[in-house]
């Protein structure tokens, strides 16, 4: 189980409370589609999504960022417990939704590279790497009912 | 051919088979990505390469136009965030007195970073031969392990979104992150 300073859960508080979900979300899930184009292969339902424009302005697209971002305030106010919070969720992803988890580590490195973009100097050095650990939790809490 | 796309590996995330099929059953024929086994050997070393295209390095070149007045800054930025968040890596730096972030030789060696960076932008459409000297200093005398290549990548890219957030769109970033990438492939060119 990981450990947490309280410095650290303020710091991972911190830097999720300056994030919007409804503005952050939809940036998110474009960002990975376009950086990493082989995660269309999991929208298959969402309509046009195999060109820059038609991601960015792709509904289905935006309100998944949103429920992701919402998955991950769960992980924020649990952070003694994300491997149990994110055990059904990993159980989906294996068994329904048949993502390969690599791609969890992608979309980790996205939110990180999207919130740079909001918090700019604010996401220093010593934050990012609190921020990341937060986040490497995540990845392995998603990882964790891959069996 | 399977050497190549096993040192890529290390260093580029590499996708899935690009039958793309998605997991609703529809074959998504989006980019035009059906493989026929002849070709299954050489798409398997382009997936590696993931190789720029003219529209990458224009992207790339574009961003840098923007971005390199302030080379250094990024290059001290870069690697105090790499030796912070990522603190195995100051196994290769233990001769410094400072580690943290601020301190003069992570900036002066973030600096000297940015130089090799610099001079990858100029060798954009030959990164492998361009590099070649780089990565004799990095396989013969630092020895770094090629794994550390993409950590650094992404403290860059972290670095330049925090710094020039409207210029870092995701074409940017795409384009950027193959960049980098294929910097990473140049540099562990004589490694082994």
């Amino acid at each position: 189980m990981v450990k947490w300073t309280e410095e650290e859960r303020q710091t991972i508080r911190s830097v999720w409370e300056k994030v919007d979900i409804d503005e952050t979300g939809p940036q998110l899930i474009a960002r990975a589609l376009i950086v990493y184009p082989w995660t269309e292969r999991y929208f298959g339902t969402f309509g046009d999504i195999f060109t820059t424009s038609a991601i960015l302005t792709n509904a289905k697209v935006a309100t998944h960022g949103k429920v992701v971002l919402r998955a991950l305030d769960r992980a924020v106010k649990n952070l003694d417990n994300i491997t149990e919070t994110y055990a059904a969720l990993s159980r989906l992803h294996y068994e329904k939704l048949k993502v390969d988890p690599d791609n969890f580590r992608l979309l980790a490195d996205c939110i990180t590279i999207t919130i740079a973009c909001k918090l700019k100097a604010a996401l220093n050095p010593q934050v990012q790497a609190t921020w990341q650990k937060f986040l490497s939790a995540v990845v392995e809490a998603m990882n964790n009912q891959y069996k | 051919m399977l050497y190549r796309a096993s040192r890529a590996a290390l260093i580029c995330p590499v996708p899935p088979s690009r039958m793309g099929v998605t997991c609703g059953g529809r074959l998504n024929l989006s980019r035009g990505n059906l493989q026929s086994p002849s070709d299954s050997g050489r798409e398997t070393e382009r997936e590696a390469d993931m190789s720029l295209t003219d529209k990458d390095k224009a992207a790339v070149k574009a961003l840098w136009a923007k971005i390199s007045k302030s080379a250094d800054a990024i290059g001290a930025e870069a690697l105090g965030r790499l030796v912070t968040v990522y603190p195995q890596t100051k196994t290769y730096f233990a001769h410094w007195p400072d580690l943290s972030a601020s301190s003069p030789s992570v900036k002066n060696h973030g600096k000297k970073i940015m130089g090799g960076v610099t001079l990858a932008v100029a060798k954009i459409d030959d990164l492998t031969n361009g590099l070649l000297d780089l990565s004799e200093l990095h396989a013969f005398k630092l020895r770094v392990d090629p794994a550390n290549f993409k950590l650094l990548s992404h403290c860059l890219l972290v670095v330049i979104a925090a710094m020039f957030p409207n210029d870092f769109t995701p074409e940017a970033h795409v384009s950027m992150d193959k960049f980098l990438c294929n910097l990473a492939l140049g540099l562990s060119e004589r490694y082994r």
